[in-house]
């Protein structure tokens, strides 16, 4: 009952937040895009036609005028959504279990663990993250799964930071204390009772951290380090676009925008969510 | 009798809230003289410190608003005045104090800046001569070593000690008023001790009117000359202190003295009053607190008893306090 | 009477540290070598003000805070020796309720969830029935009734969660059960209804209390015995009323006189002490109540008291006693 009306509150307040509902809607949209994308293209985005090679925009029916091999750019940017959002999901859920395990055990245990796992998240924030990604790219080599695996290792310290917060203030609280009276043991109170109490920030933060994680995929598929071709990721049609960048403008425009529109949207969400689920994180 | 300092008739502040209307003071009236502590009892949600801000006019609003009634202080309505006069009024005329002396300072500056400000902030008197005022407030308060202790900050006193320099703070101006919102409910019995006599002094040296909040039946048989009891936004019962303890009149406050465990005498078992405060959106109907009331009877669901003087200087709120006992 | 538990020389040191390299720079005692002894079906109570180790002792009893030396035995068995696994059996025996209703219970669970949780740490029911029987079986045995079980925390006044936490705590039907400023959070009118709770449930169930607590009224009100404590040292204990009519450290005696009591007919002469309470950082030497009592002497500063038996039952620590 309390759990149903506090999210009615939170729902409530997220909608009065315009921007916020701007953000949602176009999360939403890019979602139904990426499952329902091979009903919805005209084209299949990997058939080359080469008759059919650098159409403007418009031209014979491609909405979005064709690439060098004569591929629909309409259908790749659709087929593109599905990139994004793969590797911001999946990105965001392995820096979400490495985070939350670190930031728990960190808050939860303090001392000597709370030093080394501190310790490790400075190291990572030392660094641009980025370079890091590429570090880790160019061990395991270029492609999708590791894209996964190196943006996973290097996002989640800012999610275990906030977490480790949320837990040492959560742990001096008497219900914590109450269950360890009882007898309760670490692992149920820290799953049952932390956690959950924890999970505000925790949404907030995978939200943006989605839109970070689908930047660092274009930014690493422009460098050639990502996706492979023929793949229709948008960083890589950036990437292929760039060549023709003051003749083909389209080719870069259109691949562009995608990300922009994306990061946009779920940043607006982003925020949104933070000022619907804690209004007080706002000052 | 002296004459009443101030003189609040039938106040009503209501707060607008999403579920509807909270009558957090519901037509409440009673006067302070010169000199003399009024205190005011009640348990959480009685309208008690709403009452307070009130009469500050620091109600928040939204969702808070003060729909009637009047405050009359030094014989002018504070409710007709603007903005601009209020604050001239503020920490001057009418001071407060507060229950949680630490919040109520600002860490960053020293206490004998902060006094000094708000001497400066209404007396034309140069930053030296408001800081040399501030040394002898902190004198008056019993702070030891004040011309040293005037230039700490707050986190270097104790408890006791910011409560004394609040006091000291409030009272530099000279009010004519001081409104206590549960002074020393945040200190220890032996600093409590401390604080309750520096006010008692205090009231005595500079002939303040004192209304005291707290839901403290000791602080009030301790200090003051006269008390409303509280429930539900509305006074139930309003006379001075013997009588209140020796003859009270409404079976609230019965139940009150009968609830606390006494130091003193034979171990008994505590008599609570039964059941919960009312939620404030869903008061009963007739006497607010019939569904709590050993000897309701049917009237008391039927119609709300007024505040009616039961003999001179008693009034009680009850249609039956003539059989209760 | 039987001990139930006994306390010797029980010590917490809290470290501080600073400096550059986080190195230990001092200590907070907070609790500075007290013992006692609680006896099978009693209830003792623990006063003195803020700060004054009241809290830790009843922390460090459970090992919810571990002690930095003592022992603590409970029917005879230490349970500073006991493992971590061991402790938490242990833990079915001993129990805390706490003083804040707001803070104590999961605000995301329901009322019968968190009694039944208590239920299911210790294993204690195997059936779902079984488990929801005894849970309504526990609302109704505080003063609520079966249905609050679908509720949430929040939808109850401060009372009411007061008595859901000792629902909790009656579950695992313990056998001492450290009640930590249980009422001071509560309206008056309300205090009492939990206070006749705790009496008849230490009645019905044989219950033994170690009552903490800063308001000297309620502790009489409910104690057998009473300890008077200051700045982490036991300073007086006796049987309630020996205690209250015959204070014997300056300390007890200015704690009672500045009460306020709810008779304005009765006057008192009253002893305000001077100053605060000093810090458990760098606690006075000798008798640590020194500096704000009236009667002390070149003595009080040099040495400490030793605790004197001065009638049956009644110690004190005081030089000049």
């Amino acid at each position: 009952m309390v759990q149903k009306s506090k999210s009615n509150v939170i729902w409530k307040r997220l909608k009065k937040n315009k921007m916020a509902m701007v953000g949602l809607t176009i999360t939403i949209g890019l979602l139904l895009i990426a499952i329902f994308a091979p009903a919805i293209v005209p084209y299949d985005p990997y058939t080359v036609d080469l008759s059919q090679s650098m159409r403007a925009p418009g031209q014979e029916g491609h909405l979005l005028g064709t690439d060098q091999l004569g591929r629909d750019q309409f259908s790749r940017l659709l087929y593109g959504a599905r990139i994004s959002l793969q590797v911001g999901i999946i990105t965001q859920s392995i820096s979400m279990v490495i985070g939350i395990f670190m930031g728990a055990l960190a808050g939860y245990y303090g001392g000597k663990v709370d030093e080394f796992i501190s310790y490790l998240i400075n190291v990572f924030f030392a660094f641009p993250s980025l370079l890091f990604a590429i570090a880790i790219m160019a061990t395991l080599g270029p492609g999708l799964n590791n894209i996964f695996i190196a943006l996973g290792a290097v996002s989640w310290p800012g999610l275990a930071r906030i977490v480790r917060g949320q837990v040492l203030q959560l742990k001096e609280q008497e219900y914590i204390e109450a269950i360890r009276a009882l007898g309760g043991n670490d692992f149920k109170i820290i799953v049952k009772h932390i956690l959950p109490n924890c999970m505000a920030p925790i949404i907030v933060t995978a939200t943006l951290g989605v839109a970070g994680a689908i930047l660092s995929e274009a930014g690493l598929s422009f460098l050639g380090l990502g996706a492979q071709p023929p793949m229709p990721s948008w960083g890589l049609m950036l990437s292929m676009g760039r060549t023709y960048v003051t003749t083909k403008t389209w080719l870069t425009i259109y691949p562009g925008l995608a990300i922009m529109i994306t990061i946009l949207g779920l940043n607006l969400l982003g925020d949104g969510l933070r000022d619907a689920l804690d209004p007080r994180m706002k000052q | 009798m002296k004459r009443p300092v101030i003189e609040i008739k039938d106040l009503k502040t209501y707060f607008f809230v999403e579920e509807g209307v909270v009558k957090a003071v519901d037509g409440v009236s009673f006067e302070i003289a010169e000199g003399e502590t009024l205190g005011i009892v009640g348990e959480s949600g009685c309208g008690k410190s709403v009452t307070s801000i009130s009469i500050m006019r620091l109600v928040p609003n939204p969702p808070g608003k003060i729909v009637g009634g009047q405050i009359l202080f030094k014989g002018e309505d504070l409710l007709m005045k603007s903005e601009a006069d209020m604050r001239k009024i503020r920490g001057n005329e009418i001071s407060m104090i507060f229950q949680e002396p630490m919040t109520s300072l600002n860490p960053v500056y020293t206490i004998g800046d902060q006094i000094a400000e708000s001497v400066m902030l209404h007396q034309n008197l140069t930053k030296r001569e408001a800081f040399s005022r501030a040394v002898e407030m902190l004198d008056k308060v019993g702070i030891p070593a004040s011309e040293k202790r005037v230039h700490e900050y707050p986190h270097q006193l104790s408890g006791g000690m910011r409560q004394r320099v609040m006091i000291a703070m409030a009272l530099s101006c000279n009010p004519k008023m001081l409104v206590a919102d549960e002074p020393t409910t945040a200190l220890d019995v032996t600093i409590q001790a401390q604080i309750l006599e520096l006010m008692k002094q205090l009231r005595d040296e500079f002939n303040t009117a004192i209304m005291l909040i707290t839901h403290d039946l000791g602080v009030i048989a301790e200090v003051a000359d006269r008390v409303a009891v509280m429930y539900a936004g509305k006074i139930v019962e309003y006379t001075d202190v013997m009588t209140l303890f020796q003859k009270p009149g409404h079976p609230y406050t019965i139940g009150l003295l009968k609830s606390i465990p006494k130091l003193t005498g034979n171990h008994k078992r505590l008599e609570p009053i039964q059941g919960v405060v009312p939620s404030p959106l869903n008061l009963p109907q007739g006497c607010k607190f019939n569904n709590r009331c050993p000897y309701a009877r049917e009237k008391c669901f039927e119609k709300e008893p007024e505040l009616v003087e039961v003999e001179k200087g008693h009034s009680v709120r009850c249609w039956f306090h003539d059989q209760l006992q | 009477m039987k001990k139930l538990l006994e306390v010797k020389d029980l010590k917490k040191y809290f470290p501080i540290k600073g400096g550059l390299f986080g190195r230990q720079i001092g200590a907070v005692k907070a609790v500075d070598g007290i013992s006692f002894d609680v006896r099978e079906g009693e209830t003792l109570g623990l006063v003195g003000e803020s700060g004054c180790g009241k809290s830790t002792t009843g922390r460090l009893i459970l090992r919810l805070i571990d002690p930095t030396s003592g022992s603590v035995k409970f029917g005879g068995k230490d349970i500073l020796a006991l493992d971590k696994n061991q402790m938490r059996k242990m833990r079915k025996d001993m129990q805390i309720i706490f003083q804040d209703p707001y803070a104590s219970l999961n605000p995301r669970m329901t009322v019968g969830s968190i009694i039944t949780e208590a239920l299911e740490i210790h294993n204690l029911l195997k059936n779902k029935n079984d488990k929801e029987t005894r849970v309504h079986q526990l609302l109704e045995q505080v003063g609520l009734t079966g249905a609050h079980a679908r509720r949430y925390p929040h939808e109850f006044s401060g009372g009411q969660r007061q008595r859901i936490g000792i629902a909790r705590v009656l579950a695992v039907d313990p056998k001492i059960i450290i009640a930590d400023e249980p009422v001071s959070a509560l309206d008056v009118s309300i205090q009492a209804q939990v206070i006749n709770l705790l009496q008849d449930l230490q009645q019905d169930l044989g219950l033994t209390f170690l009552f903490i607590a800063h308001d000297l009224s309620v502790v009489k009100h409910i104690s057998n015995r009473v300890a008077v404590m200051y700045l982490g040292n036991i300073v007086e204990m006796a049987e309630k009323n020996e205690l209250y009519n015959n204070p014997r450290h300056p300390y007890t005696q200015a704690l009672l006189s500045a009460i306020p009591i709810a008779d304005p007919t009765v006057k008192r002469e009253r002893i305000i002490l001077q100053g605060d309470v000093p810090s458990p950082i760098n606690p006075p030497s000798g008798c640590r109540f020194h500096t704000r009592c009236p009667y002390a002497r070149d003595i009080c500063k040099k040495e400490e008291p030793v605790v004197k038996t001065i009638g049956e039952d009644h110690i004190v620590a005081c030089h000049l006693v």
